[in-house]
């Protein structure tokens, strides 16, 4: 059960690590990669998710139900597993042709899913916080990256408008 | 039995005093049906000294007790790691001989004790008590120990005497653990004078007739079946008699989730989780869980202890 969370988490971050190495690289090839590890993710988390519901709480709807109302990591964690399905559904190369720009902007969820990811693992922890604080800081790692590549490009195409 | 015979040797000879007391060991085991389970346990026997303990079945539930594996190898004692199979990876550092009890605070004998003298006086029993942590997961275990009411006595608590607080060893080079600031170092427990004076409580020195483990709680050990796991402090080396409630290590880290009281209640639910029911470990993966019972089954021995206390607010 634990572990099965742990690999999902590991395997969002994994799948967000594609794109700043291969920005980093400069090797594209590594850009085919990126759905193959995320619907890894998903997998895990489904596994993670179907874990909980069938051999932790063993279908006592009445249970999961208080769960789902009462306890604030299960929510989150729930929040984050909902936000990826549409990610895993939109997957596919025809889905990417459909939707263009769009798709890029749902993909963004992943972000969201992720740190959903992180949130629910930092509070069920009864004390010892240091590794969710290690996964949180290597997603913060990961968006900080993100964020200052996009600033510099965003320098980039203003300097010739400048002259 | 699942195991495939091994072809004997002079070294598999079990000599004859340990065969005695073997026999011994499981007679006492039989009369509740242990034996069986035992049997069972191969798949790592027990280690450690013989202890020559008399099964106490008045005292001792009829479940089959975990294997020794089990017991031994999933423990959550911090002071070794925070992962459950931290203790037995790491607990090998603490050096268990000699140990020494120091009794202080509101009684008439106070100073320090070898665990040696500590224990002469009393003869070893073994109790089968179920075992209830508050992460909702359980356990049965064929414990070794004596009872701890005995033991207060021969030190004569004062009238003033309400409280007795418990403290683990604090040494980081022999408690890795210790080093990081997870909870507040030495770990420390109370119990109400007359909880720890309970027929129940028990001061545990070993497990399925052997010396205990380091990773629980070797050389001595509290057991209180009826609270929640964390009570049951480990490696002690200080008992004091005290007027007010002591702190407990975890009240202290968490106080709106963990109480002082800490009785196993299934209608109280822990802050972000259910205690209505338990896992129960060694039921392998799709064992349904099981209903948590009030005192974790020991009721009827110790509700009166709590009547008249609003066991919601003073969990």
């Amino acid at each position: 059960m634990d572990q099965l969370g742990l690999w999902s988490l590991r395997l969002l971050l994994i799948t967000l690590c594609i794109t700043p190495l291969r920005q980093l690289t400069g090797w594209s090839p590594l850009q085919r990669f990126r759905r193959m590890l995320g619907l890894f993710a998903f997998f895990y988390v489904c596994l993670h998710v179907a874990m909980y519901v069938a051999v932790d709480q063993r279908f006592n709807w009445p249970e999961l139900w208080k769960d789902l109302t009462q306890h604030g990591w299960i929510i989150v964690g729930c929040v984050a597993f909902v936000l990826l399905i549409p990610l895993a559904i939109t997957s596919t190369k025809s889905a990417m042709r459909q939707l263009g720009r769009q798709w890029q902007r749902l993909h963004a969820a992943i972000y969201v899913a992720t740190l959903g990811g992180c949130w629910h693992y930092y509070w069920q922890v009864k004390r010892d916080v240091r590794p969710p604080l290690a996964y949180a800081a290597m997603f913060a790692l990961l968006m900080g990256w993100r964020i200052i590549h996009r600033w510099r490009q965003a320098q980039r195409l203003r300097v010739p408008r400048t002259h | 039995m699942r195991h495939r015979p091994r072809p004997l040797t002079e070294q598999h000879v079990t000599p004859e005093s340990l065969y005695l007391t073997r026999r011994h060991l499981i007679s006492g085991l039989l009369g509740t049906g242990i034996g069986l389970a035992v049997g069972d346990a191969h798949a790592s026997l027990p280690t450690g000294a013989v202890l020559h303990a008399a099964h106490n079945a008045a005292m001792s539930v009829s479940a089959p007790p975990n294997s020794w594996d089990d017991i031994t190898t999933y423990n959550n004692y911090y002071e070794f790691g925070t992962d459950k199979s931290d203790p037995a990876q790491y607990a090998g550092s603490l050096r268990v001989t000699p140990w020494t009890v120091t009794i202080g605070g509101e009684a008439d004998i106070t100073g320090p004790v070898s665990l040696d003298d500590l224990l002469k006086p009393h003869a070893l029993e073994e109790r089968i008590y179920r075992l209830r942590c508050v992460e909702a997961w359980s356990m049965v275990i064929p414990w070794v120990g004596i009872p701890l009411g005995e033991v207060l006595r021969r030190f004569k608590p004062r009238s003033n005497a309400k409280y007795v607080r418990f403290t683990t060893l604090n040494d980081p080079t022999q408690m890795p653990g210790e080093r990081s600031s997870i909870l507040h170092w030495p770990y420390t427990e109370g119990l109400r004078l007359d909880e720890a004076m309970h027929p129940l409580s028990l001061l545990a020195v070993g497990l399925y007739g052997r010396s205990l483990p380091n990773q629980n709680g070797a050389p001595l050990r509290l057991v209180v079946p009826w609270k929640y796991g964390f009570k049951s402090i480990k490696a002690i080396v200080g008992i004091e008699f005290v007027e007010r409630e002591p702190r407990s290590a975890w009240s202290q880290a968490n106080p709106k989730e963990y109480g002082f009281y800490a009785n196993v209640n299934p209608a109280v639910d822990h802050p972000r989780w259910s205690q209505a029911s338990e896992r129960h470990i060694g039921g392998g993966l799709f064992a349904p869980r099981q209903p948590t019972l009030p005192f974790n089954g020991y009721a009827e021995q110790v509700a009166d202890l709590y009547r008249g206390m609003d066991l919601r607010r003073q969990f």
